[in-house]
């Protein structure tokens, strides 16, 4: 043995092993054997889903529509048809519709994150009257689920107040982009300003206190201290928004005003699968050029996620 | 639009955003006195405040007053609309299946989220097997849905089994099955894909949660010669309770909400429509205004208890 400690206990045998008699070596023998059957099992459940349709889109039409994607190991055929037909196949042309949902997620991403970074430290570090009770109500409304502002906020955007400028019809301005970038903004608004608010407050008080003294106003202080030690909060709660706008299907739907010409990919591929739910060498391929943006987002920054996670960002 | 258009507009709006920050910061950073603070103050808040206020807190009062009038919206019509809710047939069977996804959703993900959690933990590949559970999170549930489509595809008993469900029913003997369209139980089946979605969510929350459990209790439990299954039900469980409360609660608001997956699978048909979706229905499609405003005021009054009740645990968590 080293003179490292070991960090797993179970694992150092010289001091359990004496102890343990045979039969009870035989039962955690067993019950370890049964528990990675067990996760093992679960393990496939939760895999072999996705792995069929993923094997499937690249297989040839043909193959796809007459046999289990199984046998493509009896008699492997790859081919890329599939994901050409519909990237660039006039009738389901995903490309476009995978850059409507680059165009749609950007700005729902960095909006709130831009309106909420500064309420955020308004309510951390400044001090004014009824700041308790604007900060809890802002944290009451991320009850409100989201079906309960969609016919007013619709014809609001329709219609708006004070004779402002309409954001939806024919002449909207971004092409009535701004109230799908909107609604997904004001939906992010009151999580992003709570969780980076926490954040906030984990920062020590003497920091702020001696820029303070030191003569920096507000916006030093956000600018050179809090926005750069803000920037892990921020990328947790940005993947979180990112996933959930790429995701989503029902504000797209209902603020893109049916228009397919700003629909996401998630709002081309429900149709096709209503349309066309027997051609699986499209729908296949299709599924994933939708998985793989979040797929690759999600892995390379999910230590973030996970850290967003265990904060309390969940959206209903 | 063509996509250089979009693009063009997307940085427009990107650029809109940030300006009104910039423009923030640079107008107050000179304010130092009493007043310029607060106006300081008023600045970093406005931009928010107006937007939650504009966007959420008005029209939720709106929505709540119109589930009291027609489906044009015009005529004051008391209760009716929850009226209907509550004795329609069709609206109920709606109310019956949301029960039972609300039900069985959150007990089966945090089940297989936490036997999979204390399973796999300090095992050898444990970083990968916790990606293989949780990769469903990142996907949307419209991609879930197909995913799962294909998993029950059906064909008769004599042709040639394209999904995997039927080929393994077939090759044990029985007859193929429509399971998105037999009812009662494609409900059940619809409510397997949001278990397979919500089921990683469980199992980060609880396996963070396991791993805080102190190392000195586990080890006293074991020289006591508790066996896997005591550990599990007298030290882990009740160790992680809030955790465990914290995910059930959560995974029934999402629950509640569920929209995209009724809409991929069966879009409503054969019995499987849920509130979420019901509200959709009434509100874009059959235009039925103040039906579909009571169907939200109903997903919000019966998710409110629920969050409360969750930030309370959360609360709870954060206190230790």
């Amino acid at each position: 043995m080293t003179a490292i400690a070991p960090i797993v206990p179970e694992a150092d045998p010289g001091r359990d092993a004496p102890r343990r008699t045979t039969s009870e070596a035989a039962h955690t023998g067993l019950t370890s054997r049964w528990a990675s059957v067990a996760a093992i099992v679960i393990a496939l459940l939760w895999t072999v889903p996705t792995f069929g349709l993923f094997v499937s889109s690249f297989r040839p039409e043909t193959d796809v529509k007459t046999s289990g994607w199984w046998e493509f190991f009896a008699s492997p055929d790859v081919t890329l048809d599939n994901y050409r037909a519909v990237i660039s196949g006039s009738d389901t042309d995903l490309g476009t519709y995978l850059i409507n949902s680059v165009v749609i997620t950007i700005p729902s991403v960095l909006i709130p994150i831009s309106l909420a970074t500064l309420a955020a430290y308004a309510f951390a570090w400044m001090r004014f009257p009824g700041r308790n009770f604007l900060f809890v109500a802002v944290f009451a409304l991320q009850i409100v689920p989201i079906q309960v502002t969609m016919i007013p906020l619709l014809s609001a955007y329709v219609q708006p107040p004070f004779n402002l400028m309409p954001l939806a019809g024919a002449d909207a301005p971004g092409g009535g982009l701004y109230t799908i970038w909107l609604s997904h903004s004001i939906f992010a608004l009151p999580l992003a300003i709570f969780l980076l608010h926490n954040f906030m407050r984990e920062i020590p008080a003497e920091l702020i206190e001696s820029a303070r003294v030191d003569g920096a106003g507000h916006v030093q202080i956000f600018r050179r201290i809090m926005l750069p030690l803000m920037m892990p909060a921020i990328a947790a709660f940005g993947i979180f928004q990112f996933l959930w706008v790429w995701n989503d299907l029902l504000v797209a739907l209902v603020f893109g005003g049916g228009s397919l010409d700003i629909s996401p990919l998630t709002v081309r591929l429900a149709e096709l699968s209503g349309q066309r739910g027997q051609d699986w060498h499209l729908l296949s391929a299709g599924a994933f050029v939708s998985l793989a943006v979040p797929l690759i987002v999600f892995l390379s920054l999910q230590r973030y996620f996970v850290r967003g996670l265990l904060a309390g960002s969940v959206k209903g | 639009m063509t996509t250089t258009d979009k693009l063009l507009q997307m940085g427009i709006a990107v650029a809109l955003f940030f300006g009104v920050m910039g423009v923030i910061l640079v107008l107050t950073s000179r304010l130092r006195s009493r007043a310029g603070e607060r106006l300081q103050t008023a600045a970093f808040l406005a931009p928010s405040l107006l937007l939650i206020a504009a966007g959420l807190l008005y029209p939720a009062i709106k929505t709540i007053y119109q589930s009291f009038y027609d489906a044009a919206g015009t005529t004051f019509v008391g209760l009716d609309n929850y009226q209907t809710i509550v004795t329609d047939g069709d609206q109920l069977q709606v109310l019956r299946n949301t029960a039972i996804w609300v039900v069985l959703t959150p007990l089966a993900a945090t089940l297989v989220g936490l036997v999979y959690a204390v399973l796999v933990d300090r095992a050898k590949f444990e970083k990968f097997a916790k990606a293989l559970i949780f990769l469903p999170m990142a996907i949307s549930l419209v991609g879930a849905s197909i995913i799962w489509k294909f998993v029950y595809d059906y064909r008769g008993t004599d042709e040639n089994q394209i999904g995997v469900v039927n080929q393994i029913l077939k090759s044990v003997g029985f007859d193929t099955y429509r399971f998105l369209l037999t009812e009662p139980w494609n409900t059940l089946f619809l409510i397997v894909i949001m278990i397979w979605v919500q089921a990683g969510f469980a199992m980060t929350i609880l396996s963070a949660s396991i791993k805080a459990i102190p190392e000195d209790v586990m080890e006293a439990a074991r020289l006591d010669g508790a066996s896997a299954l005591k550990m599990f039900r007298y030290i882990t469980v009740p160790s992680i309770r809030p955790s465990l409360i914290v995910v059930l609660t959560t995974i029934s608001i999402s629950t509640l909400k569920v929209f995209d997956i009724v809409r991929t699978s069966t879009g409503g048909n054969f019995g499987t429509s849920v509130l979420a979706y019901e509200f959709y229905v009434q509100s874009f499609r059959s235009f039925n205004q103040g039906l579909g405003a009571a169907l939200a005021v109903l997903i919000f009054v019966l998710v409110t208890p629920i969050v409360i009740y969750n930030i309370r645990q959360m609360r709870r968590i954060e206190a230790r």
